[in-house]
């Protein structure tokens, strides 16, 4: 696999108030994105995810440290050309129309067949009735979705997404979703920075995890996550709870529906044949594995 | 092309901004009641409506040339649309040359509708089309090169009103310092005339490009004095524009 980026030691302080104090916001970040991966990068708010990605698009000046996209220097024109970048709040130039505002970019490239390239990516981000709509007027949803389209006009092999599903609805976090992975299987490689923890668990191939402006775990997800089963869900109803309690916890009771959680397997034989000889009835069981949001409290806790 | 693009998308976000239709009103306003005035000052009415007109566009030129300028780099830093634009592939430097010709299309657009205003008003009087004049004009599109350049140097570091509070000064400062050179001719040589001859090099001049008096009233106007004030407001121009552009080129955006 070829490494798309390639990120080592980098420092970034900033001073801040009167008599300047500093703040260490990135302190020896490392990391490697391979190609064609959907690299997750986790953190809670003020973690430095953002600092990162403004270092690697050179919006911020690192003090210490190297950058490299695809081989080149980060700041390299060959490295830009071939980087998309969504930012964490899409603000755009709100007077111009979604058509105009494409075009705007695709002059930055020097693109060829402009207009029938801007009509398929408004096509793809589902905006193609609002292409005359000046941005101004646009929801939070359809920003998220023209600022995807400025950061794929140019076909670039890395795209950059900063908290790219914050602040979006569930249908909208799903269709973006759905972009991202096809783009992924376009040859795309995706770095996405987030702390919605469920979508990154769902499309990520590997992982990043930063707290306090250092890396405290990376690797692929799979190998982060245990698939040892952590404790069973079981909901049921038809029984007391007093008579569970042996057996596992009692989350809650409503109308005499009962979620219990069971944290051994054998309790779980032991809850079924329960319920069985009472008469009663399960409703659904759930084992539930590590998650990443698991792997991602705990990590954080520790520090 | 990068310029190219940069220029055109602020030449369509300056064109769309309400504040120079206002400014432009007002202009055309001055330029056609010169004559109200004329009619209530004593002299030559012409050329007292030359004049006022010729002040008209210097005045509203600047204005547009602050107000639109000081903005130009803040609000894209403000409005973070900054981040997107400098993710693709373009030097720093053709951000700010964008910038500057965006707005120098504008302000020459303005110019150009304010001046045929005011060739109308002169023609109505003097029944010619006075194209002395459009020496003036020019020199004042100079001066407007120069203002932009500045506005946009401030622009860099530094809030809208603070920038245009300095560019204002920098403004007034170039039409007072001439000043300084009758102050340097009459002291005597010592600590005084040395602060004088510093003070004079490094201020800026303006009233180089202020043809207006000489143009109106007929005045002989020495060649080599064009040549000088032209290449006085390029150099001086670029000056300011690398200094932004320096400025600029290690700045972080947090």
């Amino acid at each position: 696999m070829t490494t798309v980026l390639k990120i080592e030691d980098v420092h970034k302080t900033f001073k801040t108030g009167f008599i300047p104090k500093k703040i260490k916001i990135l302190q020896g970040i490392s990391l490697t994105v391979e190609e064609g991966e959907i690299f997750g990068y986790l953190g809670p708010n003020g973690a430095g995810k953002t600092t990162t990605l403004k270092c690697i698009l050179g919006l911020l000046f690192p003090e210490k440290g190297k950058i490299e996209i695809f081989g080149y220097p980060h700041l390299h024109l060959k490295a830009k050309e071939r980087v998309g970048f969504l930012p964490e709040n899409p603000y755009f130039y709100d007077y111009l129309t979604a058509s105009e505002f494409l075009r705007f970019y695709s002059y930055l490239f020097s693109q060829k067949k402009r207009k029938e390239k801007i009509d398929n990516l408004l096509s793809l981000v589902g905006l193609e009735k609002s292409a005359d709509l000046q941005l101004r007027k646009f929801s939070r949803g359809m920003l998220q979705r023209i600022g995807l389209a400025q950061a794929i006009l140019h076909d670039p092999s890395l795209l950059l997404l900063d908290e790219p599903l914050g602040g979006l609805d569930p249908l909208g976090r799903k269709e973006l979703r759905d972009i991202i992975v096809r783009l992924k299987q376009e040859g795309k490689t995706v770095f996405l920075s987030s702390h919605i923890l469920q979508d990154i668990e769902m499309i990520c191939d590997s992982v990043a995890i930063i707290v306090n402006g250092q890396i405290i775990n990376q690797g692929v997800l799979r190998d982060l996550i245990s698939e040892k089963i952590l404790f069973t869900e079981i909901t049921l109803s038809g029984i007391s709870p007093k008579e569970l309690e042996i057996s596992g916890e009692c989350v809650s009771d409503q109308g005499g529906m009962i979620l219990l959680k069971v944290f051994d397997e054998e309790n779980v034989d032991k809850v079924l044949e329960l319920v069985h000889s009472r008469e009663g009835k399960i409703h659904s069981l759930i084992p539930r594995t590590e998650t990443l949001e698991d792997l991602f409290v705990e990590m954080v806790k520790q520090r | 092309m990068k310029i190219q693009a940069i220029a055109l998308n602020t030449f369509k976000e300056t064109i769309r901004d309400r504040i120079l239709f206002l400014l432009l009103f007002f202009a055309a306003v001055f330029i056609v009641f010169s004559r109200l005035l004329a009619l209530l000052t004593v002299g030559d009415r012409v050329k007292i409506i030359k004049d006022v007109g010729l002040s008209s566009i210097s005045l509203f030129g600047v204005l547009m040339a602050i107000l639109m300028g000081t903005g130009l780099v803040y609000k894209e830093i403000d409005k973070k649309t900054i981040y997107t634009l400098l993710s693709k592939p373009i030097h720093r430097y053709q951000f700010i040359l964008g910038k500057f010709f965006g707005l120098v299309l504008t302000l020459s657009l303005m110019l150009l509708l304010m001046s045929l205003v005011y060739l109308i008003v002169v023609f109505l009087h003097t029944f010619q089309i006075e194209w002395k004049m459009l020496i003036a004009i020019f020199f004042i599109f100079v001066e407007l090169l120069l203002i932009t350049s500045v506005a946009i140097l401030f622009s860099c570091f530094s809030t809208p009103i603070l920038s245009s509070v300095f560019s204002l000064s920098f403004y007034l400062i170039g039409h007072v310092s001439w000043g300084l050179e009758t102050l340097i001719q009459k002291v005597k040589p010592g600590f005084g005339k040395t602060l004088a001859q510093i003070f004079y090099t490094f201020l800026p001049d303006l009233e180089n490009f202020n043809f207006k008096t000489e143009i109106v009233h007929d005045l002989p106007i020495p060649s080599n004095i064009y040549s000088f004030s032209l290449l006085y407001g390029i150099f001086y121009t670029l000056f300011m524009l690398v200094l932004a552009m320096l400025i600029f080129r290690r700045r972080d955006f947090i």
